[in-house]
């Protein structure tokens, strides 16, 4: 099976370890990977700021990336969601690639069927299943048969995991104060479970939640989902 | 720089002080988390919770498709079953009206059920300037009226304040307004309602005008819904001889029928209740028993601005149960005078600025004051998308431009342009990771500096992804 | 020419904010008519259930029971005085020593805030939500009596007056009557959304399921 990557414009640039563990992970379960590079942005930070006329040309730039693949797999679930949900709108060229477009964790469990990738990460993890993911995309507990399959991986319950980390896009500069105070509560969650690693499927929410553990020194590291699936004895994460 | 780039108004500075007080952070976590989890649990005794949501969402939208033949249909009833019929465009128009039906009767004082509308156009204000002390009867409305606060939930005005600040609010003030309250009264839940029943009973009982809203109107019927928990509603409702009750003319409903899904998912969603205590009901007036005289006000007030906008007009569905206010992690950190409106948390968030319009910073600020993280459209009774409608609204703020918007615009603009050229994005990439090592733990300059303040920053990768896919997969 | 009034410019204003909306689509009532299973018994348990869930106190009596129980659950309330409305069963308070007061001109507010209690019938009782409804009609009297004294007896026909649900309650209600819905005593959520029982009704709900 061949599958377009989407890596996304945060984790090219700021999490390419997340592109590389997915393009990894896939061709371990013997998938072949093409990353398309005329792919930038999905356009999410713009059209939920309000800039819907500057979304249009990434969402045509996204299309024209991507219409010809049958699977597009992009290790974040609010891009996922921005393609799906919102892409509609942007008229029926845009709204075709929505049904092909798969969230990692959708494709995994889903397209190949299979919740055992043959992982091994020996940590205690908690996972933050970030809001788009559980509410728009419906993911459900993909990521969590995902993780109870890996070896040496002991999951522990998170708190109040359904609410909001307080990233929310540009909520996070635009309504600093509020966002830092969600971020501060997840990071007290996480960090009660007593496992050392919070383990998420959406790198922005990370970037926010991992820079607020940071500030506040606490005991806490963020991995993606990838990297956790994409560990093995032989590689293992970090 | 001042602090608005990236519209940084009157909601987040509102926000930031509430986020800072530890009493009523702890006020708001604790009252929010409690029936958050009472709510789930009342929902989840029906199975056909979905199916109740999805016909509240049919029922209304259609009602408001045809909003003019229902409010033509409810007049016609209510003025054949003996009541009065007024039609206010705006806050103003409506006070008048109020204050001219209760100068009428002679009386100096009226008693209130708990309402959103008469909060809405500040009728307390207006009558008082008239020489009529309005007297609100709500137990929660009671506390803020006596505390000269804010409300700042749609169900519990007072949910900001704890079972000890009201303690202290009902020994320092009923004593001014009429009974004071018992010697000794401890903070015990039970003694302050009884203290509110004390207080407020002598003034039930004289009153000769009641001023109510509603929860429903019924056209086919003409008959008015009030929905409440105390029994302050029955009493305002049927012992004064004067009834007036002021409604937005989006809480019509088509048919008496209609009634059976609000009244199951209302009450659930609201109190987390199977049913309400009292649920009040009446059409016009009735030979010997209440009001002999009935007067509906209809309010318009900016609904009908909600209703020409395709996306935000469903924001008019809101059925005021504030499920979304208890689900929602801003409000539950902002607290509700941060939103600057008698409707706060999500659905204020929507719902003031279509009322309003969005030309005043607080008004502009609202649509941003949400992660969008959607808690509050999946618990909505009728399926309000208040995520979409929020979109919707950063547009008409986004596109006039304004304080704060137009250096946005142009960010976004150039964004926009690295974005559509992947050479130039890689090319910035590369520096961004390049400097990445050098820079300062706290960053200056708009948009960096609300990040770096509260968060640090992730070391900056060698290079960009699309760097280790062209040397490792060529 | 006159100056169009506030409803004629209102109605405009509707009128043109949805003249380009599509039509809506027809209702869908997709969600049950009850909750409960078709067996009176069962239906009465419910009712019998949540009506105590909600604070009202419950009895079940025959008709030859029930004007000791009236009787004594007055008693037991200290009530020494009881409001009749219109068309009451008299046996119902056959046992009782209370003074009756009759409603009438006289019983004005004031007057009845004197009076202890309040004895009713109902229009019917909704078992899935634990709630009786008042329509005015004969033994249930205008909207006040059962709103000022502080202890309401509401006597339930059952199985007749038992309904299952909310969809099953209201067609069988004429709203032209003024209606009450009472689910348990008047309660409040307001200090810190929680629930209180007792604020301006009656403190007290007993309800007696008789049975027939």
């Amino acid at each position: 099976m061949r599958v377009a990557l989407f890596v996304t414009c945060v984790n090219d640039a700021v999490f390419p370890s997340t592109g590389v563990a997915t393009v990894r992970l896939l061709e371990r379960l013997g998938v072949e990977v093409d990353f398309p590079s005329a792919q930038t942005c999905c356009g999410q930070p713009q059209f939920n700021t309000g800039y819907r006329r500057e979304t249009a040309p990434l969402v045509r730039r996204t299309v024209r990336a991507f219409e010809g693949y049958e699977h597009v797999v992009v290790p974040s679930g609010s891009c996922a969601a921005m393609v799906r949900h919102h892409y509609p709108s942007f008229g029926p060229r845009a709204a075709a690639l929505g049904p092909r477009v798969r969230e990692l964790t959708e494709f995994l469990v889903d397209v190949l069927g299979v919740t055992d990738v043959g992982a091994y990460f020996p940590h205690a993890v908690t996972y933050h299943p970030s809001c788009h993911g559980l509410r728009l995309l419906g993911l459900g507990d993909r990521p969590r048969r995902l993780l109870e399959a890996v070896r040496g991986l002991e999951l522990r319950e998170l708190p109040g995991a359904e609410e909001c980390c307080g990233f929310g896009g540009t909520f996070a500069v635009k309504n600093p104060d509020v966002s830092a105070a969600m971020g501060a509560d997840k990071v007290a969650h996480a960090v009660e479970t007593g496992a050392g690693v919070l383990c998420g499927a959406d790198n922005s929410c990370l970037l926010h939640v991992g820079g607020t553990a940071s500030r506040l020194k606490a005991p806490l590291r963020t991995v993606h989902l990838a990297e956790v699936l994409a560990s093995t004895e032989e590689e293992p994460w970090r | 720089m001042s602090g608005t780039f990236l519209g940084m108004p009157s909601f987040p500075r509102a926000a930031r002080e509430a986020v800072r007080d530890e009493r009523l952070r702890r006020n708001l976590r604790h009252a929010t988390h409690t029936i958050r989890d009472k709510r789930a649990r009342a929902v989840a005794e029906l199975d056909d919770w979905a199916e109740l949501r999805e016909a509240g969402k049919r029922i209304k939208d259609r009602t408001l498709r045809h909003l003019d033949t229902y409010l033509l249909e409810l007049e016609e009833r209510v003025t054949a079953a003996g009541g009065t019929v007024h039609w206010a465009e705006d806050a103003a128009e409506a006070n008048r009206i109020v204050t001219g039906l209760v100068r009428a009767t002679g009386e100096r004082e009226v008693v209130k059920v708990k309402s959103m509308a008469t909060q809405e156009i500040e009728l307390n204000e207006a009558l008082e300037e008239a020489g009529i002390r309005a007297y609100e009867t709500d137990l929660a409305e009671l506390i803020v009226q006596l505390g000269e606060d804010r409300p700042s939930h749609i169900l519990v005005p007072a949910i900001h304040r704890n079972r000890t600040e009201i303690r202290d609010i009902f020994r320092a003030e009923m004593g001014r307004w009429g009974r004071p309250a018992p010697d000794g009264l401890t903070d015990e839940p039970a003694e302050l309602a009884e203290a509110a029943r004390l207080h407020l009973r002598e003034k039930f009982l004289r009153a000769r005008v009641g001023i109510s809203g509603a929860n429903f109107m019924v056209a086919e019927t003409g008959t008015l819904v009030v929905v409440e928990s105390e029994g302050n509603g029955r009493m305002c409702l049927t012992l004064p001889e004067t009834l007036i009750s002021v409604v937005g003319i989006e809480k019509v409903v088509p048919t008496w029928r209609d009634l059976e899904v609000f009244l199951q998912t209302l009450p659930r969603s609201s109190t987390a209740e199977r049913m309400n205590p009292y649920t009040s009901t009446w059409t016009g007036t009735a030979d010997g028993d209440g009001p002999d005289a009935f007067h509906l006000v209809l309010l318009d007030n900016g609904r009908t601005r909600a209703l020409a906008d395709e996306t935000g007009r469903q924001a008019l569905r809101c059925i005021r149960c504030s499920a979304c206010l208890n689900v929602c992690p801003v409000y539950e950190r902002a607290g509700g005078h941060a939103y600057g409106s008698v409707y706060p948390g999500p659905i204020g968030a929507v719902l003031t600025p279509q009322l309003r319009g969005t030309t005043s910073e607080i008004d502009a600020s609202l649509p941003y004051a949400s992660s969008l993280c959607g808690a509050c459209y999946e618990v909505c009774p009728v399926a309000i998308d208040i995520p979409e409608v929020l979109v919707r609204l950063r547009e008409e703020v986004a596109g006039r431009g304004g304080k704060g918007h137009r250096l946005e615009k142009a960010a976004m603009k150039a964004a926009g342009w690295v974005l559509d050229h992947p050479g130039a994005l890689a090319a910035g990439e590369r520096i961004a990771g390049a400097a990445g090592r050098l820079l300062p733990e706290r960053l200056p300059g708009p948009g960096a500096r609300q990040w770096t303040d509260h968060r640090d920053l992730p070391d900056l990768p060698a290079e960009p992804f699309r760097d280790w896919w062209r040397k490792n997969r060529p | 020419m006159t100056t169009p009034t506030s409803r004629e410019r209102i109605l405009a204003r509707i009128r043109a904010a949805v003249a380009d909306a599509p039509e809506a689509p027809e209702d869908v009532r997709g969600y049950r008519t009850r909750h409960a299973p078709d067996d009176p018994d069962a239906v009465l348990d419910l009712l019998h259930e949540n009506l105590a869930d909600y604070r009202a106190h419950v009895h079940r009596a025959g008709p030859a029971e029930l004007p000791e129980l009236v009787a004594r659950l007055l008693d037991e309330r200290g009530a020494r005085s009881v409001v009749v409305p219109p068309g009451l069963p008299e046996e119902w308070l056959a046992a009782s020593a209370a003074e009756r007061v009759a409603d009438g001109p006289g019983l004005g507010p004031a007057e009845l805030d004197a009076v202890d209690a309040v004895v009713t019938g109902c229009a019917l009782a909704v078992a899935e939500t634990g709630t009786i409804v008042l329509d005015g009609g004969p033994g249930q009297g205008r909207r006040a009596l059962t709103l000022v004294p502080d202890l309401h007896v509401c006597v339930v026909r059952a199985p007749e007056q038992v309904v299952a649900s909310v969809p099953e309650a209201l067609p069988r209600l004429d709203p032209r009557r003024p209606l009450t819905w009472i689910s348990g005593p008047s309660a409040t959520s307001d200090i810190e959304l929680d629930r209180v029982e007792g604020v301006h009704g009656p403190r007290t709900l007993e309800v007696v399921l008789l049975r027939g």
